[in-house]
């Protein structure tokens, strides 16, 4: 009996629990995903779904479409984040602070109402909805997200090397390129993590900005679930997050420890 | 100039942020059926959110978030809490694998988190419905509040643990007096987390929901948007969240600031006069 109490009362079995969670609702999940894709409508094992995206233009395209999508809203949120985050670490932290939090507050609204919104302005300047429309949006909702990470990191910035740097004779220019660009990368590449992930993930947005006229990669997915092709749908899902996982280990690399300081 | 500049800039970037939150909020005070079409002021949306004149859908959608979120935020800040204290008191080789693991919902798209949940409940032959969306939501909230919980363990001494333990404490009691105190602002911010991240979720809720027409308040205007159009309702609703956030937002700003200000009046008072 005392020895049962004992074990309980050590930390390390609170984490049982937990373990036993995770292996039902995170490891069992994604290896039924693969299950699910290598399995052809009758049970055995097969190729026939990843056949079909290749020898199926449509969904191919999609893909690359989507790629290119998320490529284009993740630059252009680069360009328009980055002097956004420099501005706001070199201004007083008391107005920072504010503008950092403006730039988060519509992130409490709904992402779909934010859509419907966008869909509204659009209607209302009596711009076409489309591919700009698309990418509008998503750039719309997924800048705060590149504001964000880079400003923590030029925030805690060592302010020192930069003087240092001005010192010894930089220019204002030099110091930028040679000092605060380079410690500001940890930053971008949250940044890219957090915007390039989800937006090559996306399915309702585009739906609603494009009239459903533009499909994303994620709609199929979703469209073909919904349609009761799950091994299909799984084949995909699992094409997908392949490319996830390519990003993440690019981006890992490129940052040896400094990926999570941006992120929280 | 450079000044002015730079301003300026972060001002236009921030109206291209809020210029279709303004539209909802304008167009939240005038009766039209189609947003974008101004036919007078009137409060109508308002009073017909609060006194059930909208579908009775829209209501219990509401309801059905809140519930959800709210019990999928206190499971996940229960079951993180006691996971991290484990964690944190596990062999490095164990504990990097399971932070591995609990990095995995966090990185996954929702979209991939949506579908593989789903697969696991057609799986099992889980009839689909309250209890998968909670489930689901437990599965994906969990992890962010292990994730704010464990740098306040990391960081904190464990002589303090030992020390109470060497005073005769139990180990409960130990837990309690010692660990729990210092965590205690990471398990509120993971609560917090969990509970916006739950109202906000979308693509796990759809896939997870089932058939019997449980509905969300996204998967509500998913279907709503899908229809064609927006019940006007949801103008009043989205401008009444933001109006809550806004104050929520300032009054913990206001607050945090105070005590910043105490704190440093109290090291002002500490330090020795020369």
């Amino acid at each position: 009996m005392n020895s049962v109490v004992k074990y309980f009362s050590r930390r390390r079995t609170w984490s049982i629990p937990y373990v036993i969670f995770l292996a039902i609702f995170v490891v069992v999940p994604l290896i039924l995903i693969m299950v699910y894709a290598f399995q052809s409508k009758s049970g055995g094992f097969s190729l026939e779904n990843f056949e079909r995206f290749i020898n199926q233009p449509e969904a191919a395209n999609t893909f690359i479409y989507s790629i290119g999508i998320a490529l284009i809203t993740t630059i252009i949120c680069i360009i328009l984040g980055y002097p956004a985050a420099y501005i706001l670490s070199r201004i007083r932290l008391s107005t920072a602070r504010v503008v950092v939090m403006l730039f988060i507050l519509p992130m409490w609204i709904n992402v779909l109402v934010r859509t419907l919104a966008t869909v509204a302005l659009f209607d209302f300047l009596r711009l076409p909805l489309g591919e700009g429309a698309l990418i509008f949006g998503m750039v719309y909702n997924f800048l705060p997200f590149m504001v964000y990470p880079i400003y923590n990191v030029m925030q805690k910035m060592d302010h020192s090397l930069i003087e240092a740097a001005e010192d010894l004779g930089a220019t204002p220019r030099q110091v930028f390129t040679r000092v605060v660009f380079p410690l500001s990368m940890p930053g971008v590449v949250s940044g890219i993590m957090m915007v390039f992930m989800p937006t090559i993930s996306t399915f309702a947005i585009s739906e609603l900005l494009t009239m459903n006229n533009i499909k994303l990669f994620g709609t199929t997915i979703q469209e073909n679930i919904n349609n009761g092709m799950w091994h299909y749908g799984a084949a995909l899902s699992l094409i997908m997050l392949i490319i996830i996982g390519i990003t993440s280990l690019f981006t890992d690399s490129s940052s040896e420890d400094g990926t999570n300081e941006g992120l929280l | 100039m450079r000044r002015l500049l730079s301003y300026s800039y972060l001002v236009l970037l921030l109206i291209m942020l809020y210029a279709p939150i303004i539209i909802i909020a304008i167009f939240s005070f005038t009766e039209s059926k189609v947003l974008g079409n101004w036919t007078g002021f009137s409060t109508e949306l308002y009073t017909s959110l609060f006194t059930g004149g909208v579908r009775y859908s829209l209501v219990d959608a509401l309801k059905n978030t809140f519930i959800i979120a709210l019990t999928a935020a206190v499971v996940s800040t229960i079951l993180g809490t006691i996971a991290a204290i484990g964690i944190n008191d596990l062999r490095y080789g164990k504990r990097r694998a399971i932070n591995f693991v609990n990095n995995i919902p966090i990185l996954n798209p929702d979209i991939i988190t949506g579908i593989s949940l789903f697969l696991l409940f057609v799986s099992l032959g889980v009839t689909q419905g309250y209890t998968t969306v909670i489930l689901a939501h437990i599965a994906f909230c969990t992890p962010y509040v292990v994730l704010s919980i464990m740098p306040r363990l990391t960081q904190m001494n464990p002589n303090i643990y030992e020390a109470a333990l060497d005073l005769g404490a139990t180990p409960m009691q130990a837990m309690r007096r010692v660990i729990i105190p210092e965590i205690r602002p990471g398990m509120i911010s993971g609560f917090i987390l969990a509970f916006t991240l739950s109202i906000d979720d979308f693509a796990v809720t759809i896939f997870t929901n089932g058939t019997d027409g449980l509905q969300t308040l996204s998967t509500y205007i998913y279907a709503d948007a899908r229809k064609g159009g927006l019940t006007p309702e949801l103008r009043a609703l989205s401008t009444i969240i933001l109006v809550v956030v806004v104050v929520l937002l300032i009054v913990v700003n206001y607050r945090a600031n105070r005590q910043a200000k105490r704190a440093e009046e109290q090291q002002r008072q500490l330090k020795p006069k020369k």
